[in-house]
């Protein structure tokens, strides 16, 4: 992977608006070919990001590079990098061919030779014969098509996508993750893909960056972000979780064990965390990881059991969950296993919980989360 | 092109002197006519001469004021009789074609919408003249039919606000249209739902909604009128508007009386203006 | 139920529409076509036929007049067009909220005043002891006075001037509901401010540029103020040719022809463009 060189480079990259910093000291490489994810809640910074890379907005410091060649002072039309906007920005006073065959039109291609491109990218991307409808005569999946085809006959060498799914119901938006991670596959292009949505970075993307008040709290793959999150905000801005707050009362080695200020008691197994006894510190125990059981479950010494009723019950196919009281007043969301077990579970039946140390996520609260 | 494309910083600049220079334009010659207002000279025009009022309350010739000077106060008397007039007017018929237009459905509807437009590219001059000749051969053949006098179809005050009707009712229709269609049908709905009468469910929840639209194109109205040269002129008697007053002194030669005039409808007519911007704005 | 109820609502809102309509409009024009086809051939006696048309086209007077103003309202329409466009867009697309509604406010500011006011200014402007005259003059640009009114760029001046509210108002409407991110995206993919503005940006705008067009030309075209004040006595303005007849010379028949042909040259124009735009009457002037 080091060999090559990265498509896209940002080192340091910062943005300031009046007195706001909007992109704060950001560095990544994005390796060629692969599908980078920018995950984070609106307002991190990241539309910023994405648009300074494209060369709507300029880096207050830092540089950026593109297949090793600065960007720095380089207009958007100048740029090797296309953009699907988060509505698309399909020309609506042209035909489907016109909008694809704009940017080659641009670059002075000859007119047959746009004609046979605008052709083939459309059937790439599974919508030959529709050069001459208009834009309004395709529906919001075409649309995305289009707009990547568009994009995409410029072979550019990275691929920048705005939340293109934001604005599809939820069908087609489950539909298109996966129609996107294929196209993604089939043009092998590099993609960058900036959204809010956790799931639709997770399915599609080889690494994502979580953003966070300009900041990327961690890089790394999905399966490294959602089991192992660096920091408090990526544990519990990915995925679900319960999150305690509790204080540090003995040290031992990696294992950690904390108390609640209703005084219950927990094992964490949390090592690097710098934690001393005294802290306080918050634990991130995602529902999944928690098993139910009987309330008259023995004892096992090294898991976290505690014993409550049930709260409610929330059903939702597979993603039912449900939520226990336990004996200090604390809610604990547990998810439903999947077997049947506990399908007659009712509130206020006594029922345990049983949780692993190792499964829980533990870290040093900062001044401002 | 837009803010977030660069652009050369001397194009930049070249583009906004463009816009200054532009509204200089627009704004030069209503300022020189406000200046020459104060000019204490009986030609509007340079050299400078000193600050006076005496154009707008002077009673000595050859400086006397607007406020002295019996002919232009009459014909804004008979201006704001005819504005009054065609604004009420415009309004009641523009608030039934909207909904007409709006409510309902039926057979030549397009047809009857683009009559409706006609006035809007119907020259203010042809409409003049077609009014009046057609009014005057009614009043013709009426006359030799029954031998009596219908002045009222010949030249005066009751065809100029026919005139100046004939073509700002299209305005009051398509102001009052608009907001209209805005209107969510289903409060009219609860409120017949709640036991008012179709009547009552109108007036009471209906109107109050198109009341900022009314407002707007009454002001609009009476400000057309006012301003209305093109038909007036061809269908005034002897009691004539301001603009046609003005237009006659204007060819005589002018006097800073005339920018005296102008002034102060260039202050009513921006109050007015601003008066019905903060009543739609506060309203919605 | 209340259906004879509704259909007596339905005829007494169609009542006052069609009266307005048939009364006002229909009537008097179809009048006015009766009138421009009948010669006067004796005190009172009249008969039918094209006579005054007949008299447009063989007194070369009338019909040069036409053509002059026809064709300076075309100059003052694409004159209109090229001085207002830059504006609208700056207003539309360079300037953001208090900025832009002021801006948009100021454009307005002509509308609020009578034509009559407007012209008188441009007169206290341009004439021979007027303010542009002593400024060069003082400049030491001109020796001695000149005369700026009288001509036909001062018609055009007054023209334009009365006008450009008409064009940068549906203009700055349009481009208003133009995406920023549709420019964006012409960028993005390589375009340059030239193909941008041609390929994106006026095909968008055409709605606007139409309505904008026909009516300033149907405005020039139907002045009479402008011409016959900044141009004098001489300034050949079709309405002043059909205003003589009818007050001056009393000739009512020849007077409704000209009138009938500058009504069929200005619905003629407004025909082409729409057709040409493929828009109709009502989306263009439902919008203005």
């Amino acid at each position: 992977m080091t060999e090559s060189q990265p498509d896209l480079e940002c080192r340091d990259l910062t943005k300031d608006f009046d007195a706001f910093r909007a992109v704060d000291h950001v560095s990544f490489d994005v390796p060629q070919g692969s599908f980078f994810s920018i995950l984070g809640p609106s307002g991190c910074g990241k539309t910023t990001l994405l648009r300074m890379i494209a060369g709507f907005q300029s880096p207050t410091s830092g540089d950026l590079r593109i297949k090793g060649k600065s960007m720095i002072g380089v207009p958007p039309n100048k740029r090797p990098v296309s953009m699907v906007f988060q509505h698309l920005a399909l020309f609506p006073t042209m035909n489907i061919g016109d909008n694809v065959g704009f940017g080659l039109r641009q670059r002075g291609v000859g007119k047959a030779e746009i004609k046979t491109r605008v052709e083939q990218v459309l059937e790439r991307v599974g919508l030959p014969h529709v050069s001459e409808r208009r834009v309004d005569q395709l529906s919001g999946g075409q649309k995305q098509r289009v707009a990547i085809a568009r994009c995409m006959v410029l072979e550019p060498d990275v691929l920048l996508l705005d939340e293109p799914l934001g604005a599809l119901d939820l069908k087609l938006r489950e539909h298109m993750k996966i129609e996107l991670k294929s196209l993604q596959h089939a043009f092998n292009t590099t993609f960058v893909y900036i959204t809010h949505d956790q799931s639709e970075a997770l399915v599609m993307s080889d690494n994502i960056a979580v953003m966070n008040k300009g900041w990327f709290e961690q890089i790394g793959s999905p399966h490294e972000i959602y089991h192992h999150p660096d920091t408090a905000f990526v544990a519990g801005f990915v995925g679900d979780a319960n999150k305690i707050d509790a204080k540090v009362t003995e040290v031992n080695g990696a294992m950690l064990t904390l108390a609640t200020e209703t005084g219950s008691e927990m094992k964490v197994e949390a090592a690097g965390t710098g934690l001393s006894v005294g802290q306080p510190a918050q634990v991130f125990l995602r529902p999944e990881a928690i098993a139910l059981g009987a309330s008259d479950a023995a004892a096992e010494s090294t898991a976290n059991i505690s014993h409550g009723t049930v709260e409610t019950v929330f059903f939702n196919g597979a993603n039912s969950t449900v939520t226990v009281k336990d004996g200090a007043g604390h809610l604990v969301k547990v998810a439903m296993p999947q077997t049947g077990d506990f399908a007659t579970l009712r509130k206020g039946d006594a029922i345990s919980t049983r949780w692993l140390p190792k499964q829980a996520r533990c870290y040093a609260v900062s001044g401002d989360v | 092109m837009i803010p977030t494309v660069p652009q050369p910083v001397f194009a930049k600049w070249c583009y906004r002197a463009y816009v200054t220079v532009f509204f200089v334009y627009l704004a030069l010659p209503l300022t020189v006519v406000c200046v020459f207002a104060f000019n204490n000279s009986v030609f509007p025009s340079l050299p400078w001469e000193g600050f006076t009022v005496a154009w707008f309350f002077g009673t000595e010739a050859p400086f006397i004021g607007v406020f002295n000077e019996r002919s232009i106060m009459r014909s804004i008397g008979t201006s704001a009789f005819v504005a009054f007039w065609v604004s009420a007017l415009a309004v009641a018929v523009g608030t039934c074609n909207a909904f007409l237009f709006v409510r309902h459905e039926f057979r030549g509807k397009a047809l009857l919408y683009m009559l409706m437009l006609l006035p809007l590219i119907i020259p203010g001059v042809i409409l003049g003249i077609s009014i009046l000749v057609f009014s005057s051969s009614v009043a013709n053949t009426l006359e030799d039919a029954t031998g009596l006098w219908f002045d009222g179809l010949r030249p005066g005050l009751i065809l100029v606000i026919l005139g100046q009707f004939s073509f700002i009712t299209t305005f009051a229709t398509l102001v009052i249209s608009a907001r209209l269609q805005k209107f969510d049908p289903s409060l009219e709905e609860a409120a017949l739902n709640l036991g008012a009468s179709k009547i009552g469910a109108v007036r009471q929840i209906t109107l109050p909604f198109l009341l900022p639209a009314i407002v707007a194109s009454a002001v609009v109205s009476v400000l057309m009128s006012f301003e209305n040269f093109n038909t007036t002129l061809m269908l005034v008697g002897s009691d004539s508007p301001l603009t046609i007053t003005m237009f006659d002194k204007l060819k005589q030669g002018s006097t800073p009386v005339l920018n005296a005039v102008s002034l102060l409808l260039i202050i009513v007519s921006a109050a007015l203006g601003l008066l019905s911007l903060l009543f739609q704005n506060a309203k919605r | 139920m209340g259906s004879d109820q509704s259909r007596l609502g339905f005829y007494l809102l169609l009542a006052p529409i069609l009266l307005w309509l048939i009364v006002l409009i229909i009537l008097p024009h179809v009048g006015l076509f009766l009138v421009s086809i009948s010669e006067k051939i004796g005190p009172r006696e009249y008969e039918t036929g094209f006579d005054n048309y007949a008299a447009f086209f063989s007194e070369p007077l009338y019909w040069r007049t036409f053509a002059r103003t026809a064709i300076m309202s075309i100059m003052a329409t694409a004159l209109t067009l090229i001085l207002g466009f830059p504006i609208a867009y700056y207003i539309a697309k360079l300037t953001r909220g208090r900025t832009k509604t002021t801006l948009f406010l100021m454009c307005m500011i002509p509308f609020w005043v009578s034509e009559l006011v407007r012209t008188f200014g441009w007169m206290i402007l341009l004439r021979e002891t007027g303010v542009i005259s002593n400024i060069l003059q003082y400049l030491g640009l001109v020796n001695g006075p000149i005369e700026l009114l009288y001509n036909d760029a001062a018609i055009m001046v007054g023209l334009v001037y009365t006008s450009i509210l008409f064009m940068v108002v549906p203009l700055v409407t349009t481009l208003d509901s133009l995406d920023d991110s549709l420019i964006e995206a012409g960028y993005d993919l390589g375009g340059t401010s030239t193909s941008i503005m041609r390929e994106i940006v006026i095909p968008h705008a055409m709605p606007g540029i139409v309505s904008g067009c026909i009516v300033v030309f149907m405005l020039s075209l139907g002045n009479y103020l402008t011409p016959i004040l900044l141009g004098g006595k001489d300034s050949l303005w079709f309405t002043g040719m059909i205003y003589t007849q009818f007050i001056t010379r009393f000739n009512w028949e020849l007077g409704s022809a000209f009138g009938f042909l500058l009504l069929g040259l200005s619905s003629l124009v407004v025909f082409l463009g729409l057709k040409f735009s493929g828009q109709s009457l009502s989306e263009t002037m439902g919008r203005s």
